[in-house]
């Protein structure tokens, strides 16, 4: 650890605290949608081809999205900010390459059926 | 078959459970008991946008925080997946909670009878918000068993929150947990209470 007042400091740049933005280009936030942490998506369509101008981590992302994977799934396979992925994943939904399904919200924890539906999924593990 | 567009796969619908509790309680050792892998971590990283206001600009002005979650899934059904957060142990990340507490189905703070007073701001924050949690007690080898009443006790709990032993590192007694909460949770949901 360097302390505070170790000389040159300001010019040591960590890159793993860089990566995030270089692969979003500096984007912090994604074009459209909110992306919870839990949000599900799924890789839908064909592959894109070189043509669609995606980068490596984009195309990670769709091969991981085969079977339904939350922000928090991917952001931990690509070892990669949750905020980072869901900018890429903002992408992939505006060139309708993955569609997205949000979490159960806080109105909807009313609902018996899943209640039930949780508990008989925990009994069978 | 038929092939509309309805025939797009379907995704299903997350849900979360909170582990909290405090630091060593066993708060991973429980994810990774019931979960399909081991525990993943995901990162979120933070800048100083009013985030932790004081705590954080207390240390060190300007800075790039990076708060780590532990994780596990558990796939239900087709219609439904449940994700367990471990809750980031230091309290200047109330904002992280706050983010993960939003529609959850609800929460467990486990106990550690050596160091109970570590679960004291868990318990505070989940009543404060309303949502519903479970105080699973867990046993260490070696750890004097404490009555669940006088755990309730110093917990100053109120009588109709569950609380349990467990150990934390078996599966089935992990679950038996998650089971105490998902009836808690419908319970008082199902039925809001008049305070």
């Amino acid at each position: 650890m360097n302390g505070p007042d170790e000389p040159g400091e300001d010019h040591w740049i960590d890159p793993e605290i860089i990566r995030p933005y270089v692969v979003t280009r500096g984007r912090t936030r994604p074009a459209h949608g909110r992306f919870d942490l839990i949000s599900m998506a799924l890789a839908v369509g064909p592959p894109p081809g070189p043509e669609a101008g995606l980068d490596p981590e984009h195309l990670r992302i769709l091969r991981l999205c085969r079977e339904p994977k939350s922000v928090a799934e991917i952001a931990a396979h690509l070892n990669l900010p949750a905020g980072t992925i869901r900018v890429l994943l903002g992408d992939l939904f505006d060139r309708e390459l993955v569609s997205a399904q949000e979490p159960q919200s806080e109105v909807d924890m009313r609902d018996m059926k899943m209640y039930r539906a949780v508990l008989d999924g925990l009994r069978s593990l | 078959m038929v092939f509309d567009r309805s025939e797009r796969p379907r995704i299903p619908t997350a849900i979360k459970i909170l582990i909290a509790g405090g630091f060593g309680a066993g708060k991973t050792t429980m994810v990774g008991a019931v979960s399909e892998t081991r525990p993943l971590r995901t990162e979120e990283v933070l800048t100083d946008r009013g985030v932790g206001i004081d705590d954080l600009t207390a240390v060190e002005a300007k800075r790039t925080t990076t708060v780590a979650m532990d994780f596990g899934r558990i796939t239900l059904s087709d219609e439904y997946v449940l994700y367990l957060f471990g809750t980031p142990g230091q309290e200047r990340f109330w904002f992280v909670w706050d983010e993960l507490a939003e529609g959850s189905l609800g929460a467990v703070i486990l106990a550690d009878t050596r160091r109970l007073a570590d679960c004291f701001p868990s318990v505070d924050y989940f009543e404060r918000r309303g949502t519903p949690f479970v105080v699973a007690v867990n046993c260490f080898e070696g750890s004097s068993t404490f009555e669940l009443d006088e755990v309730r006790l110093a917990l100053q709990l109120n009588p109709s929150i569950p609380i349990i032993m467990c150990d934390a590192r078996k599966r089935d007694s992990s679950r038996e947990v998650l089971i105490a909460l998902v009836k808690h949770s419908a319970r008082l949901r199902a039925e809001p209470v008049s305070s």
